[in-house]
């Protein structure tokens, strides 16, 4: 994205509209496909480097209809088969062009419950966009139909137009636990909830939300979505209870042997940080992103009018890796009036954070070191980290993950000064509730094991999302939510 | 929720206080801890849990007004409440039967110490107690240490109060006793608890701390509270609070505490102008 100015971005637009918008129903394939992709319109980045307000701005009406237009609407629907919750991406499209903004947003909504946040998260480049037909045809993956742009304007649109609150059937008086607040517990608790059953859903933090609240920025997911998806689950009559660590304050199986629920759905995320396992890591000026992204977006540490939690402030910080946390973190602390490098052993190519976010990170001034990795970190005299002996690195062949293997050059050390460094390559499964359930099994890397309908190997007991997948995305632990839910439903 | 029962001030920085809590007050055990936040943009903070009451539903902290956080809680009286609590966290202490055992609190550590001395009675263990504080005015919890130890040790640094010096002085004393204890137990600050696992090593007398570190979760999740142990790194919340004291790297742990220094001295200043604590 970088910086594109939307002023100038509708105009150019609605030009281009204006030529096209008599014979939308008769356009050829030639047609559309000549059609310029849509940019996203954005905050200045010399400005937005110094707030944390929304980046992408979101498209104009007019921006959508152009960019709905680029769609061929193929029979075969690449786009579906490629989507993790099989939205029926070709419908919602047409319903833009046909200026059916309520029919889009219920097309949406059949198949995705968070469609303002998806739209914003979601890898589609890896998943829908990956496949689209323009993109092939036009031999450029960057050249396929924006849906997930198109996603958030429709779901922009649902929000700010009064979204029906989901209608509950009757009263069942049957209880439910949903453990986690994330996007795998609100999907499951609110599909619980609309067949009429009771659904408590416990979050060990003081605000519900999980990774979309303590994890993602601001500036990449304004955090009024999520508190918007909340407040429907609570007008839906889904029970929020924060301060509540299940495994702490109440045993897992003692909600449902002592409290009454019929059974419980964990979904309590990744949340145990990887670190590198490297000397020198425990120097302070040395964070996890998990610490830090908690201390900014969570506790609001960059608003010190406001916020009592402390953030260790640097004239330069080191952030390692390459995925979506490694790119909001990198940026977080850019906002801080760091200069930032991120230092990652691939190459931008095998980078697992969405292309937007590797471009906006770059935009907004960050430094990347790409093929280094460190080796050790160096602290003074007083415990502080005051420099990283870093390693270079070459691609080797493929691994297990199928990118090319970062192999170390012999002899390549270097020393790089910097007063902090975040740690930001992943996160592992939190073994609190495993640790805290007997006969509750996962596996060697603490992921909670699941059949396909969700159970775990305890009856009653269903499990879903990061917990299950490892890091994973918001959309893939939507989707374990809506199969747990089901499966729940049909115990009874 | 979470309404203030009391807030006894125990010294001029020493405050204990009784929160409504009655889940917690159900499931704690001793040797955990909660993590409370003063108010909504409060920043989150761990406390030892002292004692509980189920019948009441309540639990009972030890605070010591030093930061920001600590003395909005102390300015809190009955009826008021305190916007999050959550717990209880951290393991339980082990308790059995081991013996003779050891403990010694340091400072406002006391708190956390009494619990864990008293569920170690309640098991059988006879217990010889050091409680040590830099005047008389910050010695606590006094008379419960003394109705479940066999002989109760008080210092002060400056004397005010039972002998003069460090904890380590009757510590090493202790030590050297027949029957040789079992278990040394000591927890307060952590200049002292190295200072007391030094002592105990020389005795090879197993020695179990209880660590206090920067958390922001307590759940796992942050890694802030994160200590070398041995060869390896533990994460405080999850994996303690209490750890072998012999294989805690404790240099490492006063300096990662310091972290924030700068920023609390500031806040501090500004507590101490605004809500006019000596």
């Amino acid at each position: 994205m970088s910086f594109h100015h939307p002023e100038r971005l509708e105009s150019e637009a609605k030009i281009l509209l204006n030529t096209l918008w008599e014979k939308r129903n008769s356009l050829s394939a030639k047609d559309r496909l000549a059609i310029p992709v849509q940019e996203m319109p954005s905050q200045n980045p010399e400005e937005r480097i110094s707030n944390f307000a929304e980046v992408a701005l979101g498209y104009s009406e007019t921006q959508a209809k152009l960019e709905a237009l680029r769609c061929l609407q193929c029979k075969n629907k690449p786009c579906v088969i490629g989507c993790p919750v099989k939205i029926e991406i070709p419908s919602f499209i047409q319903a833009i062009i046909d200026g059916n903004l309520q029919k889009a947003a219920d097309i949406i909504k059949e198949n995705s419950l968070l469609p303002a946040v998806c739209g914003r998260v979601c890898p589609q480049e890896d998943q829908c966009q990956k496949p689209c037909t323009a993109a092939i045809a036009l031999k450029d993956p960057n050249k396929a139909v924006s849906i997930g742009r198109l996603e958030r304007f429709v779901a922009d649109w649902g929000m700010k137009n009064g979204a029906k609150t989901p209608s509950v059937k009757k009263e069942t008086g049957i209880k439910f636990a949903i453990i986690g607040s994330g996007p795998g517990g609100i999907v499951a608790a609110a599909d619980l909830r609309r067949e009429g059953h009771s659904v408590t859903m416990f979050e060990a933090f003081h605000k519900p939300g999980g990774v979309m609240i303590y994890g993602i920025p601001e500036f990449r997911l304004p955090k009024v979505i999520v508190e918007h998806e909340i407040s429907t689950l609570i007008k839906m009559g889904v029970e929020v209870r924060t301060d509540f660590v299940v495994g702490r304050t109440r045993k897992l199986l003692d909600l449902i042997n002592k409290d009454g629920y019929k059974a419980a759905f964990i979904a309590t995320g990744a949340g145990l940080p990887k670190f590198m396992n490297i000397e020198g890591e425990s120097l302070v000026g040395v964070f996890s992103s998990n610490e830090y992204l908690t201390r900014i977006n969570l506790m609001k540490a960059y608003d010190r009018e406001v916020s009592d939690t402390p953030l260790f402030l640097s004239k330069t910080i080191a952030v390692f890796g390459g995925g979506n946390v490694a790119m909001d973190t990198a940026r977080s602390a850019r906002r801080m009036g760091s200069t930032v490098h991120l230092f990652y052993r691939r190459t931008e190519n095998e980078m697992p954070a969405r292309k937007e976010e590797i471009e906006n990170a770059k935009y907004e001034g960050i430094i990347f070191h790409t093929l280094q990795n460190a080796k050790r970190f160096i602290g003074d005299q007083y415990g502080k980290l005051k420099a990283i002996e870093c390693l270079k690195y070459e691609l080797g062949n493929p691994d297990s993950s199928g990118r090319p293997r970062p192999v170390e050059i012999k002899g390549s050390e270097f020393s790089f000064d910097t007063d902090a460094a975040i740690v930001a390559i992943g996160n592992e499964c939190n073994p609190l509730i495993s640790k805290t359930t007997p006969g509750l099994n996962a596996n060697k890397w603490g992921n909670i094991i699941i059949d396909d309908s969700g159970k775990t190997s305890l009856d009653k007991i269903y499990a879903g999302g990061d917990i299950v997948l490892g890091s994973a995305t918001v959309i893939l632990a939507m989707g374990q939510g809506r199969t747990a839910a089901q499966s729940i439903n049909n115990i009874l | 929720m979470n309404k203030i029962i009391e807030n006894l001030q125990l010294s001029d920085e020493t405050f204990r206080m009784k929160v409504h809590a009655p889940l917690i007050a159900e499931e704690r055990k001793a040797g955990q801890f909660i993590i409370l936040q003063v108010h909504e943009k409060g920043e989150r903070i761990p406390l030892t849990i002292v004692d509980s009451d189920e019948k009441e539903g309540s639990i009972t902290l030890i605070f010591q007004a030093i930061g920001k956080t600590t003395h909005l809680l102390a300015n809190l009286g009955e009826g008021d409440s305190i916007a999050h609590l959550v717990g209880p966290l951290g393991n339980p202490t082990h308790i059995e039967n081991f013996g003779k055992v050891i403990c010694v609190g340091g400072g406002i550590g006391t708190a956390p110490l009494y619990p864990i001395a008293k569920s170690l009675k309640g098991a059988g263990n006879k217990i010889y107690s050091i409680i040590g504080a830099r005047r008389k005015g910050l010695v606590i919890l006094e008379k419960e240490m003394k109705e479940i130890s066999e002989e109760l040790i008080i210092t002060t640094d400056d004397g005010s109060c039972g002998l003069k010096g460090l904890v380590t002085e009757p510590l090493r004393e202790l030590s050297q006793k027949t029957p040789k204890p079992d278990l040394v137990i000591a927890i307060g600050p952590a200049i002292m608890m190295k200072a007391c696992c030094e002592v105990t090593k020389e005795f090879n007398i197993p020695t179990l701390v209880s660590l206090n570190t920067i958390m922001i979760d307590g759940t796992g999740m942050c890694g802030g509270c994160r200590v070398n142990v041995g060869s390896e790194v533990k994460f405080v919340c999850v994996d303690g609070p209490e750890f072998d004291g012999h294989k805690v790297d404790f240099d490492n742990m006063i300096k990662r505490l310091a972290a924030y220094k700068k920023f609390e001295d500031d806040e501090h200043h500004r507590c101490h102008m605004k809500l006019g604590i000596k």
